[in-house]
């Protein structure tokens, strides 16, 4: 006995939503603080801090996300010697994916911040560390926000992918209802438009802020 | 840790993997040749004056670049044989990850085309050349050597972004390695060979595709830029 796609199923899909949502907010703060390391040591003077970050972001832009959500699932459960539930290992291994991006992405807007400032900081008599935190780092924050909201959306769409080691969340949900219903005409769409919601706007507020940028600079 | 790591098991089964692997870089293939014709069709239909055929590609681009690709996959494999569009997971896949790239590299192409200044086109509009000459001539060639960095780095996307195709079951060398792993009770170690795979794909096709890119623009080209002074202070 099937039943129909209407508002249980949506409330549902809405429920599921929220762990999407969820896994984006703690793979961005965990990915943000690890993003940050990496980005630091990809502009240190020490030659040994660059390689490993270069190797660290090198290694995770060149394997596909799957592959490292199958890896954190098996790999803890090996390390640890218990299987873990989905979320640790998902929210561990999501951290992991944007620390990579992030410090990638934040690397470029600190070195996009002309050597003369960090002459004139080292002319004022500061330090390596207070120079890049009172004079480089402000200002590479202005120009890092638009490619960081353009991967927020890349980190809600990928979430989805989540939804292959068992996780439940939209995408999941999604093929749940199907089941349920066997309306994967309805069901399909209607999740792609939930992810549409919350994507175009952040895409749309991205391209935004970088045409303002842009003026601005120039 | 009292895991025991087995990969005899891994090298026992080298052949399913390299069949696996060649799957999935055929099937990347397929996906960027589709794409690439569906967004060079984006590109011109961009050009037109009338409202509804730009306003048709602008949302295919904002839907494609806004929805996961896994969505999209179930959209075309599940939801699409209720119009009577049925076709093989292997096809379903092609098509999606086409489509998919097809999204991006519109918008990488109007970069290129945007680069090409309008006086140029101006010019070949006076010396009489017609619409599709001015497209190829003047605008795509330009436009391609500006494109290239970003389709190379969209085709190593493909690639992998592709091992997600395993879950609409389609043959490519993730669902090979699925089927591996349930079998011989060993997901850590297939999954860790698989992902080796993939990075060795991946910086092979880097450095293959950057090499391409150098022969056909950059030889013999007066290196600039040398000697500038770097970002950071020593």
């Amino acid at each position: 006995m099937s039943r129909d796609f209407s508002w249980p199923e949506m409330l549902f899909l809405l429920g599921a939503l929220k762990w999407t949502l969820a896994l984006t907010g703690v793979a961005f703060l965990g990915g943000g603080a690890g993003g940050l390391i990496v980005a630091l040591m990809r502009v240190s003077p020490r030659r040994a801090n660059r390689v490993a970050a270069g190797c660290y972001i090198a290694l995770f832009q060149s394997t596909p996300l799957l592959l490292q959500l199958f890896l954190a699932f098996y790999g803890l459960a090996v390390l640890l010697g218990v299987q873990l539930e989905a979320w640790p290992a998902v929210a561990f291994a999501f951290s992991l994916y944007a620390a990579a991006f992030l410090g990638d992405t934040w690397r470029g807007a600190i070195e996009a911040i002309p050597a003369e400032q960090w002459e004139a900081g080292t002319a004022l008599a500061l330090h390596r560390g207070r120079v890049l935190r009172l004079i480089v780092l402000p200002q590479a924050l202005r120009i890092a926000i638009p490619p960081t909201v353009g991967f927020l959306v890349q980190l809600v769409k990928n979430t989805s992918v989540a939804s292959i080691v068992g996780f439940v969340e939209l995408a999941r949900a999604g093929q749940l209802m199907v089941n349920v219903t066997f309306q994967p005409m309805i069901v399909y769409p209607v999740v792609a438009a939930l992810y549409f919601v919350i994507c175009f706007p952040l895409s749309e507020a991205a391209s935004r802020l970088e045409r303002r940028l842009d003026r601005r600079s120039v | 840790m009292h895991y025991v790591f087995q990969f005899n098991v891994v090298w026992d089964n080298w052949r399913i993997l390299t069949d696996g692997a060649v799957a999935t870089v055929e099937m990347s293939v397929a996906a960027f040749a589709l794409g690439l014709a569906v967004a060079m069709l984006c590109a011109w239909l961009r050009g037109f004056r009338s409202f509804a055929v730009r306003g048709v590609v602008r949302c295919y681009v904002e839907i494609v670049r806004n929805t996961p690709l896994l969505v999209q996959l179930f959209i075309i494999y599940f939801s699409l044989p209720g119009l009577g569009v049925r076709m093989e997971a292997e096809d379903a896949a092609v098509l999606g990850l086409g489509l998919n790239f097809g999204g991006y590299a519109t918008e990488i192409l109007r970069s290129g085309v945007e680069a090409v200044p309008y006086s140029q086109i101006e010019a070949a509009t006076a010396l009489g050349l017609s619409r599709l000459r001015i497209f190829r001539h003047v605008i795509l060639n330009p436009a391609i050597r500006i494109c290239y960095p970003a389709m190379a780095s969209q085709f190593i996307l493909i690639l992998l972004s592709s091992s997600i195709v395993s879950a609409i079951s389609a043959d490519e060398l993730t669902s090979e390695v699925n089927t591996l792993q349930s079998t011989t009770f060993r997901p850590f170690e297939f999954y860790f060979a698989a992902t080796a795979i993939y990075l060795a794909l991946a910086l092979a096709f880097r450095f293959g595709l950057d090499g391409l890119f150098w022969l056909a623009f950059e030889r013999g080209r007066p290196r600039l830029g040398q000697g500038r002074s770097r970002r950071r202070p020593a």
